[in-house]
């Protein structure tokens, strides 16, 4: 990158609240498998005379999003009508949050190559989300628009940064940060690929040095963590290259492609869009109580940078291990669990934990990928999974076999020891037996050991190896060398 | 029953009458189905006549009322302005817009009614979406003052008003967002309330300005109003900006009478473009409630001047966003023949609405618009939080205001129509309740040349039982509410 310049880069997420109906009426807000226009009500409709009820549940998911990113909540916050036309809004205003939002001044810590650094949070306010519309073309040319009207109505709420970010790389990590907090207080799914984790990003450049902001271009709707760096990138480059050649940048929505890899122009903004705020009439200012916040604060247990500092401290894992594991909570709490059980079972407690993360982090997601499944899918219990951790840790499973055994148990959900069994999965550290086989292995290899007693140590790889296509895999490799070294030194 | 013995019938009479059985609500109904179909082609009153549900609302009542399970409208016939959203049967706010929308849905008030028993008759007709002050704006059809029907009813309850005033049903209930429910009952020689804001539940009623639309009941007598809202008024959760306050028992305080009341004139309604015989009426009724026991004081309210300003910023800014949605894509009139959908839209539009509806939410869009915001919508907001406070202080002094409810009696019709300021004049009066959501009554005073004159009174928020008691006191002591159009 041209170090001439410096990239400034704001972010806006929507992310629809988990709350069990809508944000003004009482349709369920389970809208993602339901049948389209199936959970609908005059209300979200925006049928003639209805009017709005506000989800005070929406509200609270709100306070605590704030709460966690360090906000102050105001005391009073009220709605407002965003009007605007579109076959999208029901009621041809979205009712959002103007100049009083629940939650403002907050921020957020991100850590890049190990630099920390603080990111502003403008403001974090409620709206509704708008229904969605499918395109259809027809093959003789025609055209037509389809309206789902499920999606609207279901809560949002909109959490505007600061432009604080000065590369992809750190708007990467602060919505990675921002998804893992809303997600471990349960206020969103955040899941982006179902559209409830959405990003609108902010950028421009300017010149090293100088603190004026550049001509800012907007980036809309980008599906993905990857898609929004991806997009990041190609247009602090694009935006470089003509700053470099003299042109100016124009202030436009540019939309991102996935299969181009490129961003490209959607509208020109040559006013900015008038949207004629002003106090929803139909919905009085709410109160937000000093009580009520204290009792949403008493609700966020650990938010998870301080997680993942724990995970570091007790477990003396690696920050990588720790933040992997403490992304999903089933797994988090999957891992504590079976780690205070190996604890029980007499066992290593950083040993099993390193081991016990291994499997999770590197196993359990290659096997998911593999079969297509979800977490809930899988039916083993940390108890089982303890005994495993504790097999591997006495050399009773060596580690292809524990991948093995891992597997059956998620998908069968019997213990380990009947896995092993079934399968004839146990290793072979009984020395008697093992004395025998490698008797034989070294009187018919002596190229090898003549190798090994002129000093080349590689030859006892070989000699393990034949060790192992003898026994099929089963045999003790640590028990085995040791019997092989000292059956040559014999010799 | 003879319908003749309709004009002088009132919901109090017809409530003994029903309860001691000597007549049924289904011939009670009928009679008055006839009454519409004898006079309607001169009046021009209902946008739609539901006969056939009124028929069964009407046995059905008859059943309550066999069983000792009525309550005080059950079996009273009645009407709805075509704003007020009635499942089943079509609600047309007299726009070509919603011509054919049938609500899946009612309206709160429609609900209480229908849970009383009450027998709705039809939907009565307004000004396209209640913009304006004559009913002119009607889509579909003029109403005619049954006083004279070559001049107006007032507006927008128009259909209400000229239905009751006309004796086609007992009671109607209209909506009042500058003076709706209260102009049009002056101008028809009837009684028409204004409730306090958020007394009663807006759900279902089409919006036109949120923060100033109020319904209320347009009737014969101010004790039928008081039996009206007895039981439409409450708390209804599904209208955030209704009152969650015990509706006190109307009926129990309305005939305590006004010795020792004091009641406010202010000189500001006095003054502007008033119809000096208009006035002389009203200044003869001040002298009716001096002789009653009241205490009549002028006073001044400076701010008044400013009401009609704030209004007609704050109402078509409102307007503007409440009617964005009518775009043809969900429901109602549709502009089929077009190239594509923001085509669509606006020929929707630009052929589903008339011109003062038009001409509002251009007005209010302009006034909502970046940059002239803070000018107009904000200047207004505060301006309105003045005139608030200007009421709230007067009402720590007087228990009720008196004044006249419009500057003139029923005008020709199209008399106004091509000025739309001198059809904004109109509401002068009554605007100011709206702004400060203070409750307002209208009762007849008098006749000049043989139409209507309406006095106004209003009082605090939730300070109806001060107003009926008023209202009532005064009617007592006149015949004014007797006299009826000669139809």
């Amino acid at each position: 990158m041209n170090n001439k310049y410096e990239t400034v880069i704001g972010l806006e997420v929507h992310s629809q609240l988990l709350t069990n109906s809508k944000m003004f009426c009482g349709c369920g807000s389970d809208y993602q498998k339901a049948e389209p226009n199936s959970r609908v009500c005059p209300v979200c409709m925006g049928m003639p005379g209805v009017l709005p009820v506000v989800n005070r549940k929406a509200v609270e998911l709100i306070i605590k999003t704030g709460l966690a990113i360090g906000c102050s909540i105001n005391g009073e916050t009220k709605f407002d009508r965003k009007n605007y036309s579109y076959p999208d809004l029901m009621k041809g205003y979205q009712i959002s949050q103007f100049d009083l939002p629940v939650a403002i001044n907050g921020n957020l810590n991100i850590s890049l190559n190990g630099n920390e650094k603080t990111i502003g949070v403008t403001r974090v306010h409620l709206e509704e989300d708008v229904a969605r519309l499918i395109h259809k073309n027809e093959p003789n040319g025609t055209s037509h628009s389809l309206i789902d009207i499920n999606r609207a109505g279901v809560p949002l709420m909109e959490i505007v940064s600061e432009p604080d970010m000065r590369s992809p790389e750190e708007a990467n990590e602060y919505l990675i940060q921002l998804h893992s907090i809303v997600r471990s207080i349960k206020a969103s799914t955040a899941n982006m690929e179902e559209g409830s984790f959405r990003c609108d990003a902010n950028i421009s450049m300017r010149l090293k040095g100088t603190t004026e902001l550049g001509t800012k271009v907007e980036i809309k709707n980008v599906n993905s963590f990857r898609s929004v760096f991806r997009a990041l990138q190609f247009e602090q480059n694009r935006q470089i290259n003509l700053l470099e050649i003299g042109e100016q940048i124009i202030q436009e929505t540019r939309g991102w492609s996935d299969e181009s890899e490129k961003t490209v122009s959607q509208r020109i903004k040559e006013f900015a869009a008038d949207y004629r705020y002003f106090p929803e009439p139909d919905l009085p200012p709410i109160i937000i109580s000093k009580q009520w916040v204290d009792q949403i604060k008493s609700t966020i247990t650990e938010l998870p940078a301080e997680k993942i500092q724990r995970f570091i401290k007790s477990f003396q894992l690696s920050e990588y291990d720790s933040s992997l594991l403490i992304s999903n909570d089933i797994i988090a709490t999957f891992f504590e669990d079976t780690v205070n059980e190996c604890k029980n079972l007499g066992l290593n407690y950083e040993s099993s934990a390193k081991t016990c993360a291994n499997l999770l982090n590197v196993d359990l997601s290659r096997i998911l990928n593999e079969k297509q499944l979800q977490i809930s899918d899988l039916n083993t219990d940390y108890g089982d999974f303890s005994i495993l951790i504790k097999m591997i840790s006495e050399d009773t499973l060596n580690s292809t076999m524990a991948k093995t055994v891992f597997e059956n148990m998620l998908l069968l959900g019997k213990s380990p020891i009947e896995i092993a069994d079934n399968l004839g999965l146990t290793q072979i550290s009984d020395t008697d037996s093992l004395e025998q086989i490698i008797s034989e292995i070294l009187s018919q290899n002596s190229p090898a050991v003549q190798d090994y007693l002129e000093g080349k140590e590689t030859a006892i790889r070989f000699l393990i190896g034949q060790v192992m296509k003898e026994t099929k895999g089963k045999a003790n490799p640590k028990i085995a060398t040791e019997i092989i070294i000292s059956q040559i030194k014999k010799s | 029953m003879h319908q003749d013995d309709l004009k002088t019938l009132t919901i109090e009479n017809a409530r003994n009458l029903l309860d001691s059985r000597e007549i049924t609500s289904l011939e009670l109904t009928e009679s008055y189905i006839k009454r519409i179909e004898n006079t309607e082609t001169d009046i021009n009153a209902f946008v739609t006549i539901s006969k056939e549900s009124a028929i069964n609302d009407a046995k059905n009542a008859d059943i309550l009322i066999d069983s000792g399970e009525q309550n005080l409208l059950t079996g009273i016939p009645l009407q709805l302005k075509d704003n007020l959203c009635t499942r089943g049967i079509r609600t047309t706010c007299s726009s070509k817009m919603l011509e054919n929308f049938i609500p899946p849905y009612d309206a709160f008030v429609t609900e209480a009614l229908k849970n009383q028993g009450a027998v709705i008759l039809g939907k009565g007709n307004l000004d396209e979406f209640a913009m304006g002050s004559s009913t002119e704006n009607s889509a579909f059809q003029t109403t005619k003052n049954p006083f004279d029907i070559t001049r107006v009813p007032g507006g927008s309850s128009g259909g209400p008003a000229a239905s009751v005033s006309a004796s086609q049903c007992l009671f109607s209930l209209g909506s009042d967002t500058g003076g709706s429910i209260r102009q049009p009952a002056s101008l028809c020689g009837v009684v028409g309330l204004k409730p306090t804001y958020g007394r009663v539940s807006r759900f279902g009623l089409i919006a036109f300005a949120s923060s100033l639309d109020q319904i209320g009941p347009i009737t014969h007598t101010v004790k039928d109003s008081a039996m009206v809202l007895q039981n439409i008024a409450g708390f209804d959760s599904k209208d955030s900006t209704s009152l969650n306050v015990p509706v006190p028992n109307y009926l129990e305080t309305i005939d305590k009478g006004i010795k020792g009341f004091k009641i406010g004139v202010p000189k500001e309604y006095f003054q502007e473009g008033i119809n000096p015989e208009v006035e002389k009426i009203i200044r003869d009724s001040l002298k009716v409630l001096e002789n009653l026991g009241a205490e009549i004081t002028e006073i001044s309210l400076p701010l008044t001047s400013y009401a009609l300003a704030v209004y007609y910023i704050i109402a078509p800014s409102e307007a503007s966003a409440n009617l964005t949605r009518y775009d043809g894509v969900k429901y109602g009139f549709n502009y089929i023949e077009s190239e594509n959908m923001w085509d669509g839209i606006e020929k929707t539009r630009q052929f589903g609405f008339g011109d003062e509806v038009k001409r509002r939410i251009l007005l209010g869009t302009y006034a909502l618009s970046s940059g002239y915001y803070d000018a107009f919508y904000l200047k207004a907001q505060k301006v309105r939080t003045l005139i608030r406070k200007e009421f709230e202080d007067a009402f720590c002094d007087f228990d009720v205001l008196a004044m006249p409810t419009s500057p003139s009696t029923a005008f020709k019709l199209n008399e106004k129509m091509d000025d739309p300021m001198q059809m904004y004049l109109n509401d002068i009066f009554t605007i100011p309740a709206n702004i400060a959501g203070i409750p307002s009554i209208s009762i007849p005073a008098g006749m000049n040349n043989n139409l209507p004159v309406g006095l106004q009174m209003m009082s605090g928020a939730l300070q109806e039982e001060k107003l009926f008691q008023a209202a009532y006191a005064f009617e007592q002591a006149t015949e004014w509410h007797k006299i009826k159009p000669k139809l």
